[in-house]
């Protein structure tokens, strides 16, 4: 991937984040920390690696996506507005009555998700699922799932990790946002999941580490995960909670909670500004 | 008259059907005992082991059917709809996927693995999920029935067999099975049993008992527990003006609870439920335990009586 193509991709990933935003402040409840922080890999899989067709969101030949974290909903919707699935102007919908933007990942109501999530621990062991029906199909379609780093907590969660490997689901690639918070803080001090690296690998993963704001690199990851064979692969996201708002990187308390509007037009603003940046970069 | 285990005939349809229909089994460490191993022999590379993981097992089920699978996944009942209950929820019945859940090893019946084993609270648990559909069947045929039932319908379904050898009632050949629809199998007028699973035989027992003390019992099976056949139990509440409930279930919850909600709305007569009586089982024969508990011909007889006496 070029230069210019990952500015793109930035730029990409700041309107999603600029979307989970605007759905969370309109909704005045919803997780804002953990879909900024996974915005740059789901601009990465949505509109360079995954082969999706907005227009066909049903094809049975297409890769998958599970948000396994479902409360980072947001983030999915914007970028499944982003690509295409469904007008952006909806955003502001988000966990309203008659919405099909529900709070957790519905995917019944909502065109592009794949798998409906919210409760953790679930989305991942999905995500086995269906790579398992791609093997069974003898499809080469791709499973991808993002899980949390709190998520990791959660018993069903080492039960998949048994299970990827056993049956050697290859065209599964894992992600998991290492920010390190959960909502009653670091992870480290509510339940610590760490290492994450080394227990993957004891359950039989390949196992990559990357910074999830370079966007280069993730792509790099994940076009060698395609390559590994007989293996899963886990790719850890060393990431920002909040990432792209000054005020909520690294602070457990944006978790669950909805900017008022002062702090939604700063957010804004800010991230306005990164993306005059990159299009000055872009451009220039 | 010969007796089966549901559970058998689970495995058997299994691997009979697996021929006609395109489908995945998956178990957790207990295909001998579920009898999906049945299945298994005849089609291995259909059937997946999970290991001993239900939560992981319901949710790879969802993600397999959510990619087109017509999916079944076994486990003993306590394990499949108590342990993995918010996976069942979550993950099959909210987006409504194509999972049957076969759960064997229901009830008190279950006998020496005693009270941790033995699952008296499945159907209430599924009955409270929307989009999901229940069958109990009371013997062998209706239990082949039901697999093929579940198979010809989109959507999660709960299937509840026994570990235990039961009667065989129902003849293949001439057994007409309509999900959804209970089947009277005794008409009477003074009183109607209304049945489930293997109290069923104990229920035609206690028509007998009833009708030598010069009492007409009318006697119905309801396989579908969800959704149940609220017209049948209607015309018999207006019919008879009384009704006995039986279930190897608890009391709270089950069969019992869901005839008294249908009738309390829209035919109210004296009820009473034969099941456990909100308490746990214990190690035993699976017979004296049945007999301990009031899960018998006799008692459903009594309670008829009983309930009788209050007929206005």
């Amino acid at each position: 991937m070029d230069n210019k193509r990952a500015i793109e991709l930035e730029i990409i990933a700041n309107r999603i984040r600029k979307d989970a935003l605007t759905a969370v402040y309109s909704a005045s409840a919803g997780h804002p920390g953990g879909s900024l922080s996974i915005a740059d890999v789901l601009a990465v899989l949505y509109f360079e690696v995954m082969n999706v067709d907005p227009k066909n969101p049903k094809d049975p030949d297409r890769d998958r996506f599970v948000l396994s974290k479902g409360h980072a909903a947001p983030a999915l919707y914007g970028v499944l507005a982003e690509r295409g699935y469904f007008p952006v102007e909806d955003m502001p919908t988000f966990r309203k009555i008659g919405s099909y933007l529900q709070g957790h990942p519905d995917m019944k109501g909502v065109p592009g998700v794949d798998m409906s999530t919210g409760s953790l621990g679930q989305g991942v062991c999905a995500a086995n699922g269906m790579a398992l029906a791609a093997k069974i199909d003898k499809k080469d379609y791709r499973v991808y799932t993002i899980l949390g780093d709190g998520e990791l907590e959660e018993g069903q969660v080492w039960e998949a990790a048994m299970y990827a490997p056993h049956y050697k689901l290859d065209n599964l690639t894992a992600f998991v946002d290492f920010n390190g918070l959960q909502i009653d803080g670091d992870i480290k001090e509510v339940m610590s999941p760490l290492p994450i690296d080394k227990k993957f690998e004891a359950f039989g993963w390949n196992v990559m580490v990357v910074d999830a704001h370079d966007i280069i690199k993730l792509y790099e990851a994940i076009c060698a995960a395609k390559t590994v064979k007989e293996k899963p692969t886990m790719i850890i996201l060393k990431s920002i909670k909040g990432k792209g708002v000054s005020f909520m990187e690294n602070n457990p308390a944006w978790h669950g909670s909805a900017p008022n509007e002062e702090q939604y037009n700063q957010a804004i603003a800010e991230l306005d500004a990164q993306i005059k940046e990159l299009e000055v970069q872009l451009n220039g | 008259m010969g007796k089966v285990a549901t559970r058998e005939a689970y495995g058997l349809a299994l691997a009979e059907f697996g021929d006609t229909y395109d489908f995945v089994v998956l178990d957790a460490d207990l295909s001998k005992s579920t009898k999906t191993d049945t299945f298994k022999k005849k089609f291995p590379e259909r059937f997946f082991n999970t290991g001993i993981a239900e939560a992981n097992m319901m949710s790879t089920a969802a993600g397999l059917a959510a990619c087109g699978k017509t999916v079944f996944a076994s486990s003993f009942a306590m394990f499949a709809a108590g342990r993995a209950f918010e996976q069942i929820r979550n993950s099959i019945c909210y987006p409504k996927l194509n999972v049957k859940i076969g759960a064997t090893h229901a009830g008190i019946s279950v006998g020496e693995d005693g009270a941790t084993h033995q699952c008296l609270e499945d159907i209430a648990l599924m009955r409270s999920l929307p989009n999901m559909t229940i069958i109990n069947p009371a013997d062998a045929t209706e239990a082949v029935c039901a697999v093929e039932a579940a198979l010809k319908i989109d959507g999660p379904v709960y299937l509840r067999f026994g570990r235990l050898a039961v009667p065989e009632m129902f003849e293949r050949a001439n057994y007409k099975f309509e999900l959804g629809k209970g089947v009277e199998l005794k008409d009477g007028k003074d009183v109607t049993i209304v049945a489930t699973g293997l109290m069923v035989p104990e229920a035609l027992e206690a028509q007998k008992i009833l009708s030598e003390k010069g009492i007409s019992a009318r006697v119905i099976n309801i396989h579908t527990i969800k959704p149940i056949d609220r017209d049948i139990l209607v015309k018999a509440a207006k019919e008879t003006g009384a009704i006995v409930t039986a279930e190897e279930h608890n009391v709270i919850g089950g069969l019992g609870s869901a005839v008294a909600e249908v009738l309390c709305e829209e035919c109210p007569v004296p009820m009473r439920r034969v099941g456990t009586q909100d308490v746990f089982g214990q190690s035993g024969k699976p017979a004296p335990l049945l007999e301990m508990y009031g899960l018998t011909a006799a008692n459903i007889a009594k309670q008829a009586e009983e309930v009788i006496k209050l007929k206005k």
